[in-house]
């Protein structure tokens, strides 16, 4: 039945995608390729706009094959599955974390992981930006994208210094949408 | 637990949850941004604790954070309704694109202003980082542990190797174990003598 196999298939997903999107994106390949939901093809295509709209990708990748197998309530089915395991594993931390985190060992492991986590994630800003100014052949740099990093870069620092306040993420994303307007065209 | 603690999670995860792109690590700066510094929901420890355990449990980081926040504001119900809250933008958004606009990218104006917010997402997220790193403990072994990741995971991304970060992680967790288990050998013969 396409919606128990939905469920499964996506909890399954839910369940074992360790490591962000980028690194769930092998397991979801399997699962969609083995209950012949998506090609290759569609699912390049699905990446592409799962990160071009908000939300974790793993999510918006469920809604869209549920909804594209089973209407309306194959979405919330493989939408639910997909988020289930990560709900309720927290819960289940949550309320053993409090002993958890006081013991010696744990706050060891933590000490390790959190600068290791702050280098990976250093590391992911750096590309992203890299990876829209810098060409990936020839590393030509794009200078239209040079040019939004800039302006960014530079009201940031603007607002910062004037009002001394720092401009929080949202309107950062609306303005970045609107100058990606004026430089590339409508 | 404040009366109208629920409305305002549902909306504030929300908000979060509609301008989240690119994926886990461009959320921590808007939930950084809204739970720490605005509402004072939660502290920047917890914070970096949340992370550390969204990253070694599987799923989305952010519906990791919705649950975690949702749950020390108002229990289940609070995470339930944040979980939800965070899912419904997305969710909706995704609905109507497999339902009627299935060449998305397609539209000119769409592609282009995604470029802009590729490139903001990117500053979001060295932001972030920036400010983990100012309010890491300025000791010698975060310090190498953090430059040695960051330097790994860019040499891992250019040569493709395959190396997945939750392996970065593990080693990263087992040294500083070995660490302080070796620390504490040595405390232990220091109070022998």
């Amino acid at each position: 039945m396409i919606y128990l196999d939905l469920f499964l298939g996506f909890l399954r997903v839910g369940c074992f995608a360790f490591g962000g999107a980028y690194g769930a994106i092998p397991l979801i390949r399997e699962v969609v390729r083995s209950h012949g939901w998506l090609t290759d093809e569609a699912l390049t295509y699905m990446i592409a706009v799962s990160e071009s709209t908000p939300g974790p990708i793993m999510v918006n990748l469920a809604t869209y094959v549920g909804s594209r197998q089973a209407g309306f309530l194959g979405a919330v089915l493989a939408t639910a599955a997909v988020v289930l395991p990560s709900f309720a594993v927290i819960l289940l931390v949550m309320i053993i974390l409090r002993a958890l985190l006081q013991n010696g060992y744990v706050q060891a492991v933590l000490r390790g992981l959190k600068p290791c986590i702050i280098g990976i994630i250093l590391a992911t800003g750096v590309q992203m930006l890299a990876s829209s100014i810098f060409a990936a052949g020839d590393l030509s740099v794009n200078v239209r994208s040079a040019v939004i990093a800039a302006a960014l870069t530079g009201i940031l620092l603007a607002v910062r210094k004037f009002t001394g306040r720092k401009i929080t993420a949202i309107p950062l994303i609306i303005l970045s949408a609107l100058l990606g307007i004026i430089a590339y065209g409508v | 637990m404040k009366k109208n603690m629920l409305p305002e999670l549902l909306l504030t995860f929300m908000k979060i949850g509609l301008f989240t792109f690119g994926g886990g690590y461009a959320m921590i700066s808007m939930i950084e941004d809204i739970c720490v510094e605005k509402k004072g929901w939660i502290t920047h420890d917890d914070m970096m604790n949340v992370t550390v355990i969204a990253e070694s449990t599987p799923g989305p980081i952010a519906i990791n954070c919705a649950t975690f926040v949702g749950y020390r504001q108002a229990g289940l119900a609070g995470s339930l309704t944040a979980t939800l809250g965070i899912v419904l933008p997305s969710f909706a958004l995704i609905y109507l694109i497999s339902r009627f606009l299935d060449n998305f990218l397609e539209i000119t104006v769409i592609a282009n202003a995604f470029k802009g917010i590729k490139v903001a997402v990117g500053i979001l997220i060295l932001e972030a980082a920036a400010s983990m790193v100012r309010k890491m403990q300025k000791k010698f072994l975060p310090r190498m542990i953090m430059a040695g990741s960051f330097f790994l995971m860019v040499l891992i991304n250019i040569f493709s190797w395959n190396f997945s970060s939750v392996s970065l992680m593990l080693t990263a967790g087992a040294i500083s174990l070995a660490v302080f288990i070796g620390g504490g050998r040595k405390r232990k013969r220091g109070e022998g003598k």
